[in-house]
């Protein structure tokens, strides 16, 4: 494969040279050329108007011919209990598999797990696989990829989708490297080309700023990693059958590499951060510790969670577990408060794929208020207390 | 203790910045930087190497200038540095990176530790550090925030989850990726920067790491990207004026528009 530019047709417009995310193309005598730094993502052939870059020797894709059939979703859990963003992988996985006109499973990893296995079905799931034994309680990386690709390579599916969480995305990138297959990480949208039967995987890049759609045209199974609270949760309903396929798994426990000492949950009282629908932030605009109170006292209020920017953990006012952005979390909470945050890109790249952002700062020229669907330009500790006022009065 | 450091050079994103007239990337002048996780990573292995001995290498897949790279990694404190840098290894995915550096790995000798910073902040994947242990079949934790115990057949971790934490025990040799809340990364010694000055950097192409050409670079990569485009900004940018209570009032009601309280 590779990126042709035909001199005849190039007229140096510079159209390319500014739409090319890889900075690979640039302008000399008048002409368009392209460095190694070139990913033929096709942007550049895209926006000429003169039809002078062409992608040549475009990969023929593996969508028929192939025994791979069926969508699969990891269905993680946690204490025995489902995972939230497993429900809103049924819900999209359904779609995916109704497209595809082949069944929608689900695999299910833990200790005593029969009651979930049913609400799996109930949120459709046609069939779910369920590996059931001590070993598998806790997470085990180990042991749960030997499990699932073993899983893969009998049964065959062609996508397999789990969701981005720490557990997704530390076992599942070892399951597709010993597959020899592709996965698509954080993805944010998927849909199939139904014409190759291939999955569409869409995700933020550079921090969101830009978004890539990527296909995995020749090996099988398709993976992919899904962000939290971007996808439709599955409806549940209890009058779904289902078939239940459990693999047996004596001797996967000999001689492990990798041991589970201890399970620590740590957050308890505050939402993690990853998964809440709300998020109330505070910044160094808060001066001091003991006023992230406020910022506490609001997520509170709104059954939220705290977070924080790098500059406020840094300073140690509040614990690494709640920084946003690009050395902490990235989130994308229907609501994302952010107070007394400037709003360096590092912080942005970690939520600007929140649904609303209502931003507050004293500095009107913040740039936090670029990324804002609200703003309100003043001072954190006049705003805040009358926000929990008036919130406190509605709510009663 | 030989430890093998995974370092990336990513542009800088500080510098990066969205035009508001055509909501694209802005990136003249961006500066190249060790990716910010890497360096936990390089402050880890230094820190390894301070109680324990041994060697401390760093290893890094990209074009020729990512050499920059590792020449700062040695003035961390480094040992040696080695490129993987050859056309072929060209717009790999995070698959055929995988068996890039971990045929690198094999090739600088011995090892006990693996280091990688949990992910690169261009590519955000966090699966080549994961990918490197399946292709050196090693078993690796992923997100670690803490190293508690290191013997000589052992290491006893704590990594980051979601909703708190697990103290983790996997055998040596083995992997470990790396979050900020690790350390806090040393500055440049003088005489490691006089050093990384005049290091010799071994450059190894597609010939030198025993892999054939299917498996590496674009021709390797098992995913495609086809479309790249910019995302739609959720909404509308509105400052709400007026007082203090006029203002909460103007957001109370937005919000409640919009359905989100």
């Amino acid at each position: 494969m590779s990126i042709k530019i035909d001199i005849e047709l190039c007229t140096g417009c510079g159209v390319c040279e500014e739409a090319c995310p890889f900075e690979a193309i640039k302008i000399q005598d008048d002409v368009a050329s392209m460095d190694e730094r070139c990913n033929l993502c096709g942007a550049c052939v895209d926006v000429c108007s003169f039809e002078a870059i062409s992608i040549q020797g475009l990969r023929k894709t593996g969508g028929d011919g192939n025994d791979h059939k069926g969508v699969w979703v990891f269905a993680e859990q946690r204490n025995g209990k489902i995972a939230s963003v497993v429900l809103e992988l049924l819900g999209e996985g359904r779609k995916l598999a109704d497209k595809l006109g082949v069944d929608l499973s689900a695999v299910f990893f833990g200790y005593s797990v029969e009651m979930q296995t049913n609400e799996l079905i109930s949120y459709g799931a046609d069939k779910v696989y369920v590996a059931d034994a001590p070993i598998l309680r806790d997470f085990n990386d180990e042991i749960y990829s030997k499990v699932l690709v073993d899983l893969i390579n009998e049964y065959k599916p062609e996508i397999v989708l789990s969701g981005a969480t720490a557990v997704g995305r530390s076992f599942i990138p070892e399951v597709s490297a010993r597959l020899e297959t592709g996965l698509t990480a954080d993805c944010t949208a998927l849909d199939i080309d139904t014409e190759r039967r291939i999955l569409l995987q869409t995700r933020p890049a550079f921090g969101g700023n830009i978004m890539a759609t990527i296909i995995c045209p020749d090996e099988r199974p398709q993976m992919a990693t899904v962000r939290h609270k971007v996808m439709k949760k599955a409806t549940y309903d209890t009058n779904r059958k289902g078939e239940v396929i459990k693999k047996d798994i004596d001797g996967y426990g000999v001689n492990l590499r990798t041991k589970v000492l201890e399970v620590v949950e740590e957050i308890g009282e505050t939402v993690n951060i990853a998964e809440a629908d709300v998020i109330v932030s505070g910044g160094r605009g808060l001066q001091e510790p003991k006023n992230f109170k406020l910022i506490e006292e609001l997520a509170k209020i709104l059954g939220g969670a705290v977070g924080a920017s790098r500059g406020a953990v840094d300073a140690g006012w509040i614990p690494y577990s709640h920084q946003v952005g690009q050395t902490g979390k990235t989130v994308c909470p229907k609501l994302y408060i952010a107070c007394g945050i400037s709003g360096a890109v590092q912080h942005l790249v970690g939520m600007q794929s929140s649904d609303v952002i209502v931003a507050i700062n004293i500095d009107k020229d913040a740039p936090i208020f670029d990324v804002a669907t609200f703003g309100i330009a003043g001072d954190v500790f006049e705003v805040v207390p009358a926000l929990i006022k008036r919130f406190n009065e509605i709510r009663g | 203790m030989n430890i093998v450091v995974c370092i990336k050079q990513v542009p800088e994103t500080t510098s990066v910045k969205i035009s508001k007239d055509t909501n694209t990337l802005m990136r003249e002048g961006v500066k190249s930087i060790i990716n910010p996780f890497d360096m936990y990573a390089i402050e880890e292995g230094l820190r390894i190497k301070e109680r324990f001995g041994g060697r401390i290498s760093a290893v890094s897949m990209g074009p020729p200038q990512a050499e920059e790279a590792l020449r700062e990694a040695v003035s961390y404190g480094v040992d040696d540095a080695f490129l993987l840098s050859d056309r072929a290894f060209a717009g790999a995915d995070t698959l055929a990176t995988s068996r890039t550096l971990a045929k690198g790995i094999k090739k600088i000798g011995s090892f006990d530790l693996i280091i990688c910073g949990k992910q690169a902040i261009d590519g955000d994947t966090a699966q080549v550090g994961p990918g490197i242990a399946e292709k050196l079949d090693i078993p690796f934790v992923a997100f670690v925030r803490k190293i508690r115990e290191i013997s000589n057949h052992s290491i006893k971790v704590e990594r980051m989850m979601d909703n708190g934490y697990d103290v983790m025990e996997i055998t040596l040799p083995s992997l470990i990726t790396v979050v900020k809340e690790i350390n806090e990364p040393r500055m440049p010694s003088l005489r490691g920067k006089m050093k990384a000055k005049s290091i010799d950097i071994p450059t190894w192409g597609l010939a030198d790491l025993e892999i054939g050409e299917d498996k590496v670079g674009l021709k390797g990569s098992a995913t495609q990207v086809i479309k790249v485009f910019t995302p739609k900004r959720g909404g509308r940018r509105e400052m709400l004026e007026g007082s203090v209570e006029t203002q909460v009032g103007l957001l109370i009601n937005r919000l409640n528009d919009l359905k989100v309280i």
